[in-house]
């Protein structure tokens, strides 16, 4: 892609910075409001400073940032990181005053520090280190004895706390406070006797815990599964997108003799602004546990490892057999693991030499392709910034983490008006957003009431005054914009496995019908499915977002032959190999046996399928239940894009080599097709990359070249054409220097590739090498029609309707194999309002029997309040092999009710 | 030569009923408010203004001015500050525990005057006598209908809450009062913004006055603010109330009319201070309280006015007279009142924090016999490094003025007293220890 084809002016669409100040003697354009400290940096005067983070709020407090500012009454020492600038204002950083007084807060501040550097982990890497050389005295006139306390003491599984260390920044006790809102811990004590605490009783057990690791400025809070792991000066790093689920954070992978060994969050302004979620810092533990590190035939009760020439030679066999019987003989289940290149090409293989449209990415798990891909697109900052943001979705904080932290900064702190609509409280009400409910089953019922004409009727589980405020507010957004609903951001996912998906597509139509100017932020949450979906794998869709039909003429002159019909997805795939209708299941990372909400039918269909080759990362239920098992390169072992929620496509980079002779997938599928005598067209990423750029419509002016380059390090949201208008001003990276220094040397921007040009976008694309398809280039789905919403079944007065949500550590494969998380996996419950419980007989924390269509779990009830009386409330994959989880209650499209008995 | 002026906050603490309701009334008692209802807001603030009355708390602004800054808002508060948690301090421990109704009345009226609906008199916590008789005081206005709603049958209500105090010397800093009001660590606020007239309680405009200074609003409602400005000179209006403590012969309170009287009088006057003890000769003394920079004999001929003191580069500050003898080690009265503040520090900013910690150390080590010669520098430059220049009033590095009055004590110990710091030093040990 040549600069041409998409450069331009508009990156420059910043406002006129409107203020004058003089720092150290040169004039200096600032952005009014702007902090002193802000603008010096920006003119290329570093002021050293430790509690100042650039994503929270000045507080003043550490006075490093010291520096002569003039005013009405002559200069005085002021602090930088609060002070705004002001026209005429004049700045002397490193005057003879300034200068002392920084050197005194330097010399304060080692008053009491331990002499710790040589056993500190932040040793090397520590800001200060680094200030006490650049801006300290120099020299120790401290004589007496420092403080002592014990160390390390371990306020939560993860972080360790060293009080000897501390410098009293508050950056953490803000960020628990002030960005994840969770207060959980605070400063005890005062003057140099203060500490950084818990409180009793309470570990410091928060999703976000990580982060207060990461901006520590010194090394008093160290994380556990990284202390004494590396010393930074042997860490070999690069930039990459963390693909433990969909928000798709920016981050560095650290590796230290060839192993991963940290994930540190980088500041991609549109996505995560430098936080990770704990699951996503440390799931990269998992490359190290349980893998599948070549390719294995099923013997007796275990696998026997096999040479991939032999393994290539059997699964092609067993493909090509399928496939001569037939058109869709295969199955092809998965892809939310892999990159996005990875799931072209699988797409590819399956389309045209397996003769299959049986492929999905999902695992009857999520909604339907043509509703995620088909309906107007939002990115996450126009969320923040919506007018009104509706979540019709699960606890976006057990299931997109940086995502609600965004929203709830939002939320909490910029006054963004939220919209929850929920069968059960989540973490945004707890926040303050507005709340209203709905008995599972009847989704579509409450958004009809909240957006139809007619006065809304009565919705089951909805308070009518809920339903009365939540239509006001729904209104009243819905009116401000050009379009009706401009402004209004929809956060829609899948809250409930026990309730069908359907529900959820039907109030998205409707959403979008009554509201045509709202965009939808679609909650999925696996890793890469909107990177998988995006590239065609689900029923029905070709690469860049195009229907089968609508695409068929261009993507037979790409491809050649595609199948005659739309295939079927999971659930029916599933039903159809286990009816013996399937020759080849193929798992592309997919543990259906673990995660589909009915694992009795996937039981059924691995056992009734002819056989099952899973190409696989890990040694899963399901690929440990495979005939054969091809080895894939996992996360930070393979290079190639991602696509987050958004649409946003980032490029991910290999670190490390994979365990074994475990290969990247796309590579197995070139392999695949040579070994079935057929050629997919493309034997290295570059060209891959090309093809998708050339052929899939929703990706043109995205390869791994565009993505490559430093402006686009945040990546690209497809289709460009249609974001870049939208999205005017994108912020710059704000880098908190001294964090790490090594996120700081990642960091020279260069110029940015202007998306905005949709005119450039839309002739021939340039550059790119290759014959491009012939015909037009087909549109991309739109939003499905809505239809009239069905009602759910009455639920009779001894049954509590079930409500299946997902928590943040569950049994999942990756927390499963991530030492660190796995132990943070919460007890399986079912929640319940007390009443029930009361009438029952049972106590809090006793076990009850939950009785459902499927069958019978034993569980620990939970009395809660925040239950609706007619509910049971349970998380998926919380079961282990002897006690099953609530998931094995789900059969067939609920809703699902169960009752409560004793034991 | 002492004036004959009547005392104002005191006048009532001869009487043993003097914190009850009936003996308050007996003694005038609520006839200022019920003057002010009748007067009206606006003269209220205009005799006020007249009397020029300036803040008793500690930095001595006009309370006047201090009520014409208060925002525009719906919500307003008033804060009566009695957190009095100074060594040496304790004349608003009289007036809490001797005469709670007046801290009440002078609220009422400051509360009238500004328009506020409700009020908190956050009182030290281990004034355990003073708190309960304010207790028992504001459930005794309640019923005698100087507080709560249309008091004393006019349209205006006040709701009044005592807030005992937890413990910490910091929490009478203004801001820090606010956020420990709130129910939050008391840490002070930084100033500006966070002004209590802009963003005080709740964000919303405040007054803070401290106790001393409600307490003369009801005599000069009564009285008016000219008669108030006639006692005085220059801006150093009206009585105040001392805490005379130390090596002199009659420690205790005395309400003097300001300017009129000096440090020479109020040490050694036989109806005040009572000089020193036989054979005792006057080292020093601290003119308005442990953040204030001493004074030497020199100027003893001072007033007791703001000005004056203010000009001689201390403060009359809180109003609590230290006299120190010449038994008295320099040294250790600086190590003493550094532990003091060291202790103290609420801990956010490391000038203060750090600072404050690493002197005590160095003047107790000083005083154990451990000096060096340079300590003494260093003391200095690490005091420039709290509050730069080492002047007075001081400059600040830190977000409130705890920190920069930790130096005023060490400074003055090693300008006045260098040679006896260096005798620690060379004599490996206080040379007073046998005076003691
Ligand atoms: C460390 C510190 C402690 C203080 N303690 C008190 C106190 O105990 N009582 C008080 O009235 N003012 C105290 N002040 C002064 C208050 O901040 C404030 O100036 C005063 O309450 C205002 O009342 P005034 O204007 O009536 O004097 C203190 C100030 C500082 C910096
Ligand atoms: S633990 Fe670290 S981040 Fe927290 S206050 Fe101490 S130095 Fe600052
Ligand atoms: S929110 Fe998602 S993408 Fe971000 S760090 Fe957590 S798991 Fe990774
Ligand atoms: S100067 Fe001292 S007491 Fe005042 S805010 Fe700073 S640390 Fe706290
Ligand atoms: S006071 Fe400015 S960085 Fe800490």
């Amino acid at each position: 892609m040549s600069e041409t084809a998409v450069g331009g002016a508009g990156a420059s669409a910043e406002e006129a910075p409107t203020v004058s100040v003089t720092i150290d003697g040169v004039a200096v354009s600032a952005r009014p409001g702007e902090l002193v400290i802000e603008a010096a940096e920006r003119a290329g005067v570093f002021v050293p400073r430790f509690c100042y983070h650039p994503r929270m709020d000045p507080v003043g407090v550490c006075r490093m940032c010291l520096v002569e500012i003039s005013g009405p009454r002559g200069f005085s020492l002021q602090p930088s990181c609060y002070v705004r600038v002001a026209d005429g204002q004049e700045v002397r950083t490193s005057s003879e005053k300034a200068r002392k007084a920084q050197e005194g807060v330097l010399e304060f501040l080692l008053v009491n520090h331990p002499l710790d550097c040589p056993v500190c982990d932040k040793g090397g890497e520590c800001p200060l280190q680094d200030q006490a050389l650049t801006h300290g005295p120099g020299d120790t006139r401290f004589v007496e004895e420092k403080r002592h306390w014990a160390k390390p003491i371990e306020i939560s599984p993860l972080v360790y706390l060293d009080r000897e260390r501390c410098i009293q920044c508050s950056r953490c006790t803000r960020f628990a406070d002030e960005v994840a809102g969770e207060a959980l811990i605070d400063f005890a004590f005062r003057g140099d006797a203060i500490e950084v605490a818990t409180f009793p009783s309470r570990p410091f057990s928060s999703y976000f815990s990580g982060n207060t690791v990461q901006i520590c400025p010194v090394g008093a809070l160290t994380a556990a599964p990284y202390r004494f792991a590396s010393r930074p000066w042997d860490l070999e790093q690069v930039e990459t997108t963390c693909t433990s689920c969909a928000v798709g954070c920016r981050i560095v992978a650290q590796s230290s003799a060839g192993k991963l060994v940290r994930y540190l969050g980088v500041d991609a302004d549109p996505v995560n602004q430098s936080w990770l979620c704990d699951r996503g810092r440390y799931g990269f533990e998992a490359n190290g546990e349980g893998r599948v590190s070549s390719p294995s035939r099923r013997k007796g009760e275990g696998h026997e490892a096999i040479r991939w020439p032999e393994a290539l030679r059997q699964v092609a066999g067993a493909l090509q057999a399928a496939a001569a019987a037939g058109e869709g003989r295969v199955g092809v289940l998965g892809g939310a693991r892999l990159t996005n290149e990875d799931a072209y090409a699988w797409a590819k293989l399956a389309r045209t030499v397996l003769r299959t449209d049986h492929v999905d990415a999902q695992l009857d798990d999520g909604l339907p392709a043509a509703t995620v891909l088909g309906l107007p697109r939002a990115t996450i900052d126009e969320a923040v910034h919506a007018r009104l943001v509706v979540t019709l979705a699960g606890d976006l904080r057990e299931e997109l983490p940086v995502l609600y932290l965004r929203l709830r900064r939002a939320l909490a702190h910029d006054g963004l008006a939220v919209l929850e609509c929920s069968s059960v409280p989540q973490a945004l009400s707890a926040e303050g957003a507005t709340r209203v409910g709905y008995l599972p089953g009847e989704v579509a019922r409450l958004v009809g009431a909240l957006t139809g004409d007619a006065e809304p009727g009565e919705v089951p589980g909805a308070d009518r005054s809920g339903v009365v405020t939540a239509r006001r507010m729904l209104a009243a957004a819905a009116a401000g914009g050009a379009t009706r609903g401009e402004g209004v951001v929809v956060v829609l996912g899948r809250p409930n496995l026990a309730e069908p998906a359907v529900g959820y597509a039907e109030a998205a139509a409707l959403l979008h019908a009554a509201l045509p100017g709202a965009r939808f932020l679609p909650a999925l949450r696996r890793g890469n499915v909107h990177g998988a979906l995006e590239m065609g794998l689900a029923p029905g869709v070709l690469p860049g977002r195009v229907g089968l039909e609508e695409g068929r003429a261009w993507y037979e002159s790409a491809w050649g032959n595609l199948p005659g019909a739309t295939g079927r997805g999971a659930r029916e795939l599933l039903e159809a190999a286990a009816a013996g209708e399937l020759d080849v299941l193929v798992l592309l990372g997919a543990d259906p046996l673990a995660d589909l909400p009915d694992p009795d039918l996937a039981r059924r269909a691995l056992e009734g399928v002819g056989s099952v080759v899973a190409v696989a990362s890990h040694w899963d239920a399901s690929s440990s239940a495979a005939q054969l098992v091809l080895p894939a390169a996992a996360a930070d072992e393979r290079s190639g894009s991602t696509t987050n929620l958004e649409g946003r496509v980032t490029r991910v980079a290999q670190k490390v080599v994979p365990p074994g002779t475990a290969w990247p997938a796309w590579t197995i599928a070139v392999a695949l097709a040579a070994e079935m005598g057929d050629d997919l067209g493309f034997d290295n990423l570059e060209t891959l990359s090309a093809e998708i750029e050339r052929v899939a419509p929703s990706q043109r002016g995205i390869d791994l070249d565009v993505l490559g380059r430093p402006a686009h390090r945040d990546g690209l949201v497809a289709p460009i054409a249609a974001v870049g208008v939208r999205v005017g001003r994108r912020g710059p990276r704000l880098i908190d220097p001294i964090a790490t220094p090594g996120i700081a040397s990642v960091e020279e921007q260069g110029a940015p590739l202007v998306v905005g040009d949709a005119v450039a976008l839309g002739g021939q694309p340039a550059g790119i090498a290759g014959a491009g398809p012939t015909g037009s280039r087909p549109p991309l789905l739109g939003p499905p029609a809505s239809s009239v919403p069905a009602t759910a079944p009455r639920l009779d007065a001894y049954s509590l309707r079930l409500v299946v949500g997902r928590t943040l550590y569950d049994r999942g494969t990756l927390v499963a194999a991530s030492p660190s998380l796995a132990p943070l996996r919460p007890e399986a419950t079912v929640r319940v309002h007390p009443s029930v419980l009361e009438r029952l007989g049972v106590r809090d924390g006793e076990p009850v029997r939950v009785t459902g269509p499927g069958g019978a779990v034993e569980l620990a009830a939970s009395a809660d309040e925040a239950v609706a009386r007619d509910l049971a409330v349970a998380t998926a994959r919380l079961g282990t092999g002897e006690r099953p989880g609530i998931e094995s209650l789900v059969a067939g499209e609920g809703p699902i009710d169960v009752r409560l008995e004793t034991i | 030569m002492i004036t004959d002026a009547a005392p104002i906050v005191t006048a009532r603490v001869g009487h043993d009923d003097s914190h009850t309701l009936e003996g308050y009334l007996a003694t005038g008692g609520y006839e200022g408010l019920r003057r002010a209802l009748e007067l009206g807001r606006d003269q209220v603030r205009a005799e006020v203004d007249a009397a020029s009355l300036l803040g008793r708390g500690g930095a001595g602004f006009p309370a006047g001015r201090k009520w014409s800054m208060l925002g525009r808002a719906d919500v307003t508060y008033l804060v009566v500050n009695g957190d009095e948690s100074e060594p040496a301090t304790f004349k608003d421990h009289l007036l809490v525990e001797r005469d709670p109704h007046q801290v009440i009345e002078g609220a009422t009226i400051a509360a009238y005057a500004l328009g506020v609906a409700q009020a908190f008199v956050f009182c030290r916590g281990e004034f355990a006598l003073g708190l309960e008789r304010l207790t028992a005081a504001v459930n005794e206005a309640y019923a005698h209908g100087a507080l709560g709603r249309s008091i004393f049958g006019s349209d205006f209500s006040l709701d009044l809450v005592i807030h005992p105090g937890a413990g910490a010397y910091i929490c009478g800093e203004e801001t820090a009062l606010l956020e420990s009001l709130e129910g939050k660590r008391g840490f002070p606020r930084i100033k500006p913004p966070y002004f209590p007239a802009a963003i005080g309680l709740y964000g919303a405009p405040t007054v803070v006055n401290n106790v001393e200074t409600v307490s003369n609003l009801p005599w000069i409602v009564r009285h008016g603010g000219a008669a108030f400005a006639a006692l005085g000179t220059g801006s150093s209006t009206g009585t105040r109330l001392f805490a005379l403590s130390g090596h002199v012969r009659r420690p205790g309170w005395y309400e003097l009319e300001m300017s009129k009287v000096t440090f020479r009088d109020l040490i050694f006057d036989p109806s005040l201070g009572g000089g020193l003890a036989e054979g005792r000769s006057l080292k020093a003394f601290i003119p308005g309280g442990v953040s204030a920079p001493w004074f030497g004999p020199e100027q003893l001929d001072l007033g007791l006015d703001q000005e004056a003191v203010g000009k001689a580069g201390s403060m009359l500050g809180s109003g609590s007279v230290v006299v120190m003898d010449d038994s008295t080690c320099v040294l250790r009265a600086a190590w003493r009142i550094t532990r003091f503040f060291h202790r103290e520090s609420c801990g956010q900013c490391t000038p203060c924090r750090e600072g404050g910690g690493w002197l005590e150390k160095i003047l107790r080590r000083l005083e154990e016999g451990g000096g060096r010669e340079e300590d003494l520098d260093l003391l200095m430059d690490a005091c420039d490094n709290i509050a730069p220049g080492v002047s007075w009033p001081p400059q600040q590095t830190t977000i409130c003025v705890l920190g920069p009055s930790i130096p005023s004590s060490i400074a003055s110990a090693v300008r006045m007293f260098r040679d006896e710091l260096l005798l620690h030093v060379k004599e490996g040990g206080c040379p007073l220890r046998g005076a003691r």
